[in-house]
């Protein structure tokens, strides 16, 4: 308790450069490779794509990022047999965030496909092994997170082949391509809004305050879905047509009409990104903040401050502007095999699916599903190539990032001990 | 900075773009049969090294095409239609060039004189060859169309049209090479014995050039079998 009291705001301010120094992280990089889809198909510029990801990623983490942060501060470990030493708790979070984010560092620049998400749990629960016990890992949630890194993928690539088929069955086979694409483009605008919200407020958001019955929240996604149509429609009535476009690549300009589109797919996918990864960053964080203004209380009752979400989506932003956007460039011209109608399925697939899993309280990795995501166009002779190499890698990635994000956190655990106990 | 991002990874480049670059050079190539014929009954020695040249320089171009993407395709890659299928696709098209070139050769090679009688056969047998060349070169065309229909359904329908029609006007040319070789016997008596042989040759290697040309359209359908 003493340790506590005497280094309190010390240790707010480590968590507070630790958390920025991840989330930072989380921007220059995952962040980028969510948006850079859109840069890709020609949808957005990278300025563009900046903006869309500034105010969505805030959203997404302030509206939609409690419950992730939630399993990250307290749903992995638990923390009772420590609470009468609530510093260990918070060594281990510093340490936990500082290996994560060291591991991501080393990771960017050798090129490996590692995830946040997997980095920050392996960590946490690395800490936990060695500062608590084994038995305080809440074995069966790891095993339901892992789980979810497998399955949510697989969901990832089955909604996006089901889009593919939906848009070729009811627009590129028809007799008329063109005019299919512009009457139905607003339905599947519609459904980016519908299904984003539906899933946010879904049984309300207790939070913000706003609570809502189920058939409420039905109302509001429905009305929300609406708007959301409504503008797309308007985009679409924009897009000029040339008679003539067509007649080297027959589909142009139904791809044309897609393009507009990818903008709402790309607000999506930052608001997901918000939504899930801000989390990985800030969870860490929560506990600490929570630990010490308590007086060192590790079981944590207080709900989580709004100034940490936003601290989070601050640190994701910045990592954003400084570095993603050199990530963003590179990915636009790498990616340009997705087209607009290929990138539309993607990713409102994955960004239905990372909502989803934010909305259980899943840490998932948003580029792990939009990886399947793609792979579900892929499957459905939606696109030309797919490297399969790149989900070895993935797998690969897992494997070693777990074990080596709990060694790394391991090692800071017992240096912060030993600097501050 | 590095990217962790596996997307841009798995997203490699299309093959059916290299498949249409390539058939584009291969139409190029073709294009010159008729013009290499022309200069060969004008007497145009020049004008026939040039069209030469032109054929050696855009079947080389082919060539490299080719070799690139049959590199550039290893076995983990996820593909719409069968690897083994795009690697042959690519080798028939090759086919029509290498065929165009060594007719070049031949005409380079050897002073070929070409007897008058045979012209007005000739010359309608080496159209319909352009033609069929043009079909191939049309439903290869439609491969990026194709790619984006996931090979089936409607727009699938127009390339199979292709394919027949390409498979129909190579029929005509078998009988028109025969027309040209039965008129080539019937003269032989009048020409020197070895220019005979050669002429022979040379109506095959037409035919030829048209034969490839099916070929490249029979291999496309294994695109669209389901």
């Amino acid at each position: 308790m003493e340790i506590i009291a005497l280094y309190g705001t010390a240790f707010i301010a480590l968590a507070m450069i630790f958390g920025l120094y991840m989330t930072w992280g989380v921007g220059a990089n995952d962040l980028a490779n969510a948006m850079g889809t859109s840069v890709g198909a020609g949808a957005l510029t990278i300025r563009q794509a900046i903006v869309i990801a500034i105010i969505f990623e805030f959203g997404g983490a302030v509206i939609a990022g409690g419950h992730v942060t939630k399993t990250i501060r307290k749903g992995i470990i638990d923390p009772t047999p420590i609470i009468d030493q609530p510093e260990i708790l918070v060594f281990g979070m510093l340490a936990a965030l500082l290996a994560a984010g060291v591991w991501l560092m080393i990771a960017s620049t050798k090129g490996w496909p590692v995830s946040t998400t997997h980095s920050i749990v392996g960590a946490v629960v690395g800490f936990a092994i060695v500062g608590i016990g084994v038995d305080s890992v809440n074995w069966a949630k790891i095993s339901k997170i892992v789980a979810s890194w497998l399955i949510s993928p697989l969901i990832g690539g089955v909604i996006s082949f089901g889009l593919m088929i939906s848009i070729r069955k009811l627009i590129l086979n028809t007799k008329t391509p063109l005019k299919n694409a512009i009457k139905y483009s607003p339905a599947y605008v519609f459904l980016v809004g519908f299904v984003i919200s539906l899933v946010t407020m879904f049984k309300g958001l207790k939070h913000l305050n706003l609570e809502l019955t189920p058939l409420m929240s039905l109302a509001v996604s429905l009305a929300f879905g609406l708007l959301v149509a409504f503008a797309g429609w308007l985009m679409v009535r924009r897009v000029r047509i040339e008679e003539d476009e067509d007649a080297d690549f027959h589909f142009a300009s139904v791809e044309k009409v897609f393009t507009p589109m990818m903008i709402f797919t790309a607000c999506s996918m930052a608001f997901a990104h918000g939504s899930n990864d801000v989390a990985n960053g800030i969870g860490p964080l929560a506990a600490v903040v929570s630990i010490v203004t308590s007086g060192g209380e590790v079981a944590q009752s207080s709900e989580l401050p709004i100034w940490i979400l936003v601290l989070g989506g601050a640190g994701i932003v910045t990592g954003l502007v400084t570095l993603g956007y050199r990530v963003m460039r590179t990915i636009g011209k790498r990616i340009t095999e997705l087209t607009p109608t290929r990138g539309f399925c993607a990713e409102l697939a994955a960004a239905s699916t990372v909502v989803l899993a934010s909305r259980t309280g899943l840490p998932v990795s948003t580029t792990h599903i939009l990886v399947g995501a793609v792979m579900g166009v892929g499957l459905a002779r939606g696109v030309g190539a797919l490297d399969l190499q790149v989900i070895r890698n993935i797998i690969l990635s897992w494997i070693v990032t777990l074990p080596v994000g709990a060694v790394l956190a391991a090692f800071f655990f017992f240096t912060l001990k030993g600097i501050f106990g | 900075m590095k990217t962790t991002n596996p997307l841009a990874r798995l997203l490699r480049r299309s093959p059916f773009e290299p498949l249409q670059e390539h058939i584009r050079l291969v139409a190029l190539c073709t294009a010159e049969l008729p013009i290499l014929f022309e200069a060969l009954h004008e007497g145009d020695r020049i004008k026939l090294e040039e069209a030469a040249d032109r054929v050696d320089r855009l079947e080389s171009k082919a060539d490299k095409i080719k070799n690139d993407l049959r590199y550039h395709m290893p076995k983990t890659l996820l593909l719409p239609v069968a690897r083994r299928d795009i690697l042959t696709l690519i080798s028939r098209q090759d086919g029509m060039a290498d065929t165009v070139e060594d007719i070049a050769k031949l005409l380079t090679l050897r002073e070929m004189e070409l007897p008058e009688a045979l012209w007005p056969e000739l010359s309608v047998l080496i159209s319909r060859v352009g033609d069929t060349c043009e079909h191939a070169f049309q439903a290869i065309e439609t491969l990026d169309e194709l790619l984006e229909v996931g090979f089936r359904g409607r727009y699938s329908k127009k390339t199979r049209k292709r394919v027949t029609k390409l498979k129909a006007t190579e029929a005509e040319t078998d009988h028109l090479s025969a027309e040209v070789a039965r008129r080539l016997f019937s003269i032989e008596k009048s020409l020197d014995p070895v220019s005979v042989i050669f002429w022979n040759d040379l109506i095959k290697l037409i035919a030829e050039v048209a034969n490839r040309a099916e070929n490249v359209g029979d291999t496309l359908m294994l695109f669209l079998a389901r």
